[in-house]
């Protein structure tokens, strides 16, 4: 690792003003950008540690939205969440191992985007808002390509807001090695219509599978799938799974995660 | 360089770090505390466990100025107070639950963060939360049953135990 | 039950309160007054040729302190291969010069062409950096696939090697012709190919060294994470530095793992002592697990064509094999026996065949050298044999069971030679197998199929009946084989004046828990509370000589040279007994640790004994020395046959190509057991490694030659949720003849029995769920290959 300074502001307002600094970036668990830093992939001048700010942390349910802090780690939502909104939760208890858990944020797995992230799955398939120090960002406006948001230098997110569906599912197919999802389909209920939102298996990121959204639209069960495929061009292909595979993938995970909604 | 303070196994220790100082680097280099090892430099292994305020973390991927002023747990930290083997120690040895020795401080570790979130575990519970620690020599089966027999459940199903 | 921990008791292992506490010390964990830190540069390219590499930036950074390159070795000897192998032919192998640094070329990503030291990691770190952007690298074609790598004699990893051959080995030469005129007339013929999957070692510890040079008396010091730091000085002294072996001193510490990995010199160890001598400072290196990756040796890696010719009833007539051995871009100390006598010589199995042909060429690539982990050849064989066996079976709609049974070498046949070139001294292949269906519940498995179907999943059985050899000997067999060393080893008893034993073995534990079990055998043996006796290995100045821990050989081989020590021991004692007695020494009886005169009440403690042998008074100096300390040095008569028979059940996931392992029994024959929970520690890890090789161990390179799996984000390292509770047997025992304790070794079995059940049992299960166009799947047999077998129609 290259050296750099540390920081570690207690209010956003400090993050903000040392973010504008040349090289900054911003911290938040790590559980990515250190081990990318360590490979000498990353270098900032200033690293800027949001998980001090206490405003940044937290899970709370306002009305039909649950609202979590930007700095909670997943073990957090995986717990908090759990009553109000447990398909989000189990997809937090879910990423990477409890010690991961213990540390990496939402916001910095949504604002590194990984392409084979859960978070972004969640997010995009709960239509959920993003907040940052100077806007609402729609999840559907979000993540624009493979490790790419809509963020602005300097900007953080500071909060997202998951509008709670009816019922929802998250079913993940591990990448034997890293356990990242080689394919993780997320699928939500809303009153005005269903939400599918598939990672891991696109070259692009996170996208919808809006044939599958209509189709569950239609009926909300698994055969209502059946038919359905997504073709493998643009497809991840890899040591662990071809286009192919993961098209394939696609439409099983999303038929699994809509009887395990129910 | 910064000062860096910790509270290690109760101790209040202190020592310098760079900004890229590592919380592992920072336990084994500058306090002595070589119980923590590297196993991988990708987070993945888990050798490296140790517990923050009460967490498990992977010490290889947390700096240590990000941690100033914690309450860190260690390998090292883990015995009773007069020395014998903590509970999660003991059932390790008694189960044969390592071999080369090296991934043990990251398993007693994330074993014991496992027990104090879910005193009776089931087996798949165990081997679930203990994904993000790899062991090359035990093939797990000593350890899923070290960590069983450590919550008190009857492993005696499981093969032979120590003497 | 045996008592006061002796042999055959579970007894606690020593070693683990310093694992458990933190306290145990690795070569990483030594902090030295003065020490300085070395980092390599490694090639980012398969193959090239070296243009020029510019030191002066690099040299002027801060903290630097020496900069090496393969220039400042130039001159020294290089890592040699420890076997000699001929061709078919008569000619000799090829045998390029492995050199400390790269010279010249770089022959694979990772090939470490010059070091840094500096006052710290960090300052190394970025003048390696320096380094390598100031070096010109001219990249050559890479040479990956090994079919291409014969057939293109323009493209050379090595420039005086024209087809990339290190050798083309024929075993049993002779036989050649019988064998195939038995294939030409044999009622069935079944025939596989088969890749045989590169693993990374991936011991949890890294390599490290640290090299210390003491001026006042130019002596040497390497502390390095070794298996055998004996063979490594010996390699250091004769063959790479010219540094006396009396000058030298090795130590391997607390090692954490080694699977084969850390059997072998690596150029590293050179390198630090070179640099510490130059700079008299202590000079450490560490590998991060990126460079294990890229420079640690891997295992296995072959692309074999086995043939199988039987009887319509299944009863085998000849096994014939043409493999492809990758050996990577040079020779590893072992890399040359892996193949070849470890390989072709366990290519009968456990069964009567009359008639064997193995053929291996060995070929050079640019890859990481290629060398034995775990198992070594056997699990190759096993594989290549169970998997072709289970083929045959389902084209001849065999039963499995009952094929193994009739082919067995049945248990009056013992001594046995195979069409081989072995001797097996005794086993009991149908009582594993007996044991192992009785621990299945054959019975019960339609049952659990049907219950897994109601799940949507496939559930399969699978089974192999392997044999291995081990404790590799006897020196005078090795030497005619082509090995450059005798695999003796030596002990050295001693027993201190106030009666607690020191025992100095030439084994080392890196996890297989010598310092427990040793313990108990001296215990047993001399009739002493084993926590009075001490094992001490893994340093070259304390023990007189050994050849480390590989190939399962430390209780058959390290144990058998401590026993014979004891031996010698109680000799000794008996004659101090004699005379303090003052009896005859032949009336003298040794038993429960008491010297007694036979017939009388008059006895000696064991520790009477030991505190007379060393404040002698009246002793008969002419006929009786003072002390009490022995050094014997064995060589085994054969190797060690441990067998035994494989079950496994898996699941298979129709939808996504994923299996589980649900099941899995192993009876294994490994002879006298010493410490049943070591034993079934031995098996749980063999196995799961096994397991991890047939699903998930997947060591690629692409074209160019990059390693694509080169992390543990890619490397897919079996976790504890792919694995089950393994259920062990060692009931069935038939105790090794030629070695004074009767055991076979276990630390292999599990890696080399568990692949081809795995496998087996996901053919079973595609088979059963009407997928019967799948006959096999290359390891590792993951969810897309699976997937992808299913698909074919």
């Amino acid at each position: 690792m290259y050296n750099f300074d540390f920081v570690k502001p207690a209010t956003l307002d400090e993050a903000v003003a040392a973010l504008g600094g040349e090289d900054a970036q911003p911290l938040s668990g790590g559980q990515t950008l250190l081990p990318s830093m360590k490979q000498r992939l990353n270098a900032p001048g200033v690293l800027i540690s949001l998980t001090g700010i206490a405003a940044l942390k937290g899970v709370k349910l306002e009305g039909r939205t649950l609202v979590i802090g930007a700095a909670t780690p997943h073990a957090v939502v995986a717990t908090e969440a759990a009553s109000v909104y447990p398909a989000l939760a189990a997809l937090a208890g879910g990423i990477g191992d409890p010690a991961v858990r213990n540390r990496g944020t939402i916001g910095g797995s949504l604002a590194n985007n990984d392409p084979s992230a859960c978070y972004p799955a969640a997010a995009l398939g709960s239509g959920a808002t993003i907040v940052t120090n100077t806007r609402e960002i729609a999840a559907d406006d979000f993540f624009t390509g493979m490790f790419e948001t809509a963020l602005e230098q300097g900007e953080i997110i500071t909060a997202v807001k998951f509008p709670v569906p009816e019922k929802a599912a998250y079913l993940k197919f591990q990448q034997p090695a890293s356990r990242f999802a080689l394919t993780g389909a997320y699928v939500a209920k809303y009153q005005d219509g269903v939400r599918v939102a598939i990672t891991g298996a696109s070259e692009g990121g996170v996208f919808r599978w809006t044939e599958a959204e209509e189709a569950l639209n239609r009926s909300f069960t698994a055969e209502a799938l059946n038919g359905l495929s997504l073709p493998a061009e643009g497809m991840m292909g890899d040591l662990h799974g071809t286009p192919a595979y993961r098209a394939h993938l696609c439409a099983v995970m999303t038929r699994r995660a809509v009887t395990a909604a129910g | 360089m910064t000062k860096v303070t910790l509270t290690v196994n109760g101790r209040s220790m202190s020592g310098e770090a760079e900004g890229r100082t590592l919380l592992v680097s920072f336990l084994r280099e500058e306090l002595g505390l070589t119980g923590t090892h590297v196993g991988c430099d990708t987070s993945q292994c888990g050798a490296c466990v140790v517990h923050v305020d009460g967490k498990a973390v992977k010490s290889c991927t947390v700096l240590a100025q990000d941690v100033n002023g914690a309450s860190v747990t260690t390998i090292e930290g883990m015995a009773n107070e007069d020395g014998s083997l903590g509970v999660v120690q003991q059932a390790f040895q008694d189960h044969h639950g390592l071999q080369c020795g090296f991934c043990t401080p990251g398993m007693v570790m994330s074993s014991a963060a496992l027990l104090a979130e879910n005193p009776k575990p089931t087996e798949a519970e165990i081997r679930h939360y203990l994904e993000g620690n790899i062991c090359r020599c035990t093939g797990y089966h000593n350890i899923v049953k070290a960590v069983l027999a450590a919550s008190g459940q009857d492993v005696s199903a499981l093969g032979v135990a120590a003497e | 039950m045996p008592k006061d921990g002796g042999i055959g008791a579970s007894t606690k292992r020593r070693e683990d309160i310093r694992f458990l506490t933190g306290r145990g010390v690795y070569t990483d964990d030594l902090n030295l007054h003065g020490q300085t830190f070395a980092v390599f540069c490694r090639s980012t390219v398969a193959h090239g040729k070296i243009v020029s590499i510019d030191t002066s930036a690099t040299e002027a950074m801060p903290g630097v302190l020496a900069v090496f390159t393969g220039e400042d070795f130039k001159d020294v000897g290089g890592n040699p291969a420890g076997w000699l192998i001929n061709s078919r032919d008569g000619t000799p192998m090829r045998e390029p010069k492995r050199p400390v640094l790269a010279h010249g070329k770089v022959r694979h990503v990772g090939d470490a062409y010059a070091a840094v030291v500096a006052e710290t990691y960090a300052q190394a770190k970025d003048a390696a950096e320096q380094l390598a952007a100031d070096t010109v690298i001219d990249e050559l074609p890479a040479i990956v696939d090994m079919k291409a790598a014969v057939a293109d004699p323009s493209n050379r990893v090595h420039d005086e090697i024209p087809d990339n051959l290190c050798f083309d080995w024929g075993w049993i030469e002779d036989n050649r012709a019988a064998v195939d005129e038995v294939f030409k007339s044999a009622p069935h013929v079944t025939t596989l190919e088969l890749v045989n999957n590169r693993l990374v070692p991936n011991a949890m510890e890294p390599r490290a060294s640290i090299g210390e040079y003491f001026p006042g008396t130019g002596d040497y010091k390497l502390t390095t994470t070794s298996q055998n730091p004996h063979l490594t000085r010996l390699l250091i002294a004769a063959f790479v530095m010219g540094i006396p072996e009396n000058k030298l001193q090795v130590v391997a510490p607390d090692v954490g793992g080694g699977f084969g990995s850390k059997i072998y010199h690596y150029g590293e160890e050179a390198v630090v002592l070179a640099a510490a001598k130059k700079l008299k400072r202590p000079v450490r290196w560490t590998a991060e697990r990126s460079e294990s990756f890229l420079s640690d040796a891997h295992g296995r890696d072959h692309v074999t064509k086995i043939e199988l010719a039987c009887e319509k009833d299944g009863t085998f007539l000849a096994f014939r094999t043409e493999t492809l051995a990758n050996v990577g871009a040079y020779l590893s100390n072992f890399s040359t026996a892996t193949p070849t006598f470890l390989h072709g010589t366990l290519m009968a199995g456990p069964y009567k065949v009359p008639k064997v042909y193995v053929n291996v060429k060995t070929v050079f690539t640019n890859t990481a050298p290629v060398d034995a982990y775990r198992g070594a050849g056997r699990p190759e064989a096993t594989f290549s044999l169970e998997r072709v066996i289970d083929k045959m079976c389902r084209e001849l709609g065999l039963d499995q069971f009952e094929v193994r049974r009739k082919n067995f070498i049945t248990p009056d046949m013992y001594p046995y030679t195979t069409p081989v070139g072995l001797v097996y001294d005794t086993g009991n292949y149908h009582a594993t197998l007996d044991k192992a269906l009785e621990m299945t519940d054959l019975a019960g498995f339609e049952a659990r199929a049907a219950e897994a179907k109601s799940r949507g999943k496939l559930r399969g059985l699978g089974l192999s009946t392997w044999i291995e050899a081990c404790g590799i000997a006897p020196s005078n067999l090795v030497g005619v084989l082509g090995s450059r060393v005798g695999l003796y080893d030596a002990a050295t008893v001693r027993v201190n004046a106030t009666g607690n034993i020191s025992v100095m073995t030439g084994a080392h534990s890196h996890g297989q828990g010598h310092e427990t079990v040793f313990a108990q055998i001296v215990a047993e043996k001399l009739g002493v509370d084993a926590n009075s006796v001490e094992i001490v290995h893994g340093d070259t100045a304390k023990i007189p000589f050994g050849m480390g821990s590989y190939g399962s050989r430390s209780l058959a081989v390290c144990g058998s040279a401590i026993d014979r020590a004891m031996g010698k021991i109680i000799a000794k004692g008996k004659k101090i007994a004699a005379h303090m007695l003052e009896a005859a020494e032949g009336d003298i009886e040794f038993k429960d640790g008491t010297f007694s005169v036979a017939g009388t009440d008059k006895a000696k403690t064991f520790g009477e004994i030991a505190f007379s042998a060393y404040v002698p008074h009246n002793y008969p100096l002419e006929t009786l020395e003072p002390g009490l300390e022995e050094t014997a040095f064995y060589d085994p008569g054969n190797f060690t046959y441990p067998a035994g028979a494989y079950l496994c059940e898996v699941e298979v996931d129709p939808d996504t190509g994923k299996v589980q392992v649900v099941a899995f029994h192993c009876a294994d024959d490994f002879g006298n057991i010493m410490n049943p929970l070591i034993v079934e520690g031995q098996v749980h890890g063999g196995v799961g490694q096994g397991i991890g090789q047939a699903l998930c161990e997947n060591t690629s390179y692409d074209e160019n030659g990059q390693l694509t799996s080169a992390s543990f984000m890619d490397y897919a390292m079996p976790r504890a949720d792919d694995v089950p509770f393994y259920n062990v047997d060692y009931s069935c025992q038939t105790p090794c003849t030629h070695n004074p304790l009767g055991v076979k070794g276990c630390g292999e079995a599990g890696a080399i029995g568990s692949p081809p059940a795995v496998v087996n049992a996901v053919i079973d299960a595609l088979h059963r769920g009407g997928y019967d166009h799948v006959t096999h799947i290359d390891m590792p047999v993951s969810p897309a290959r699976v997937w992808a077998a299913m698909q074919k129609h």
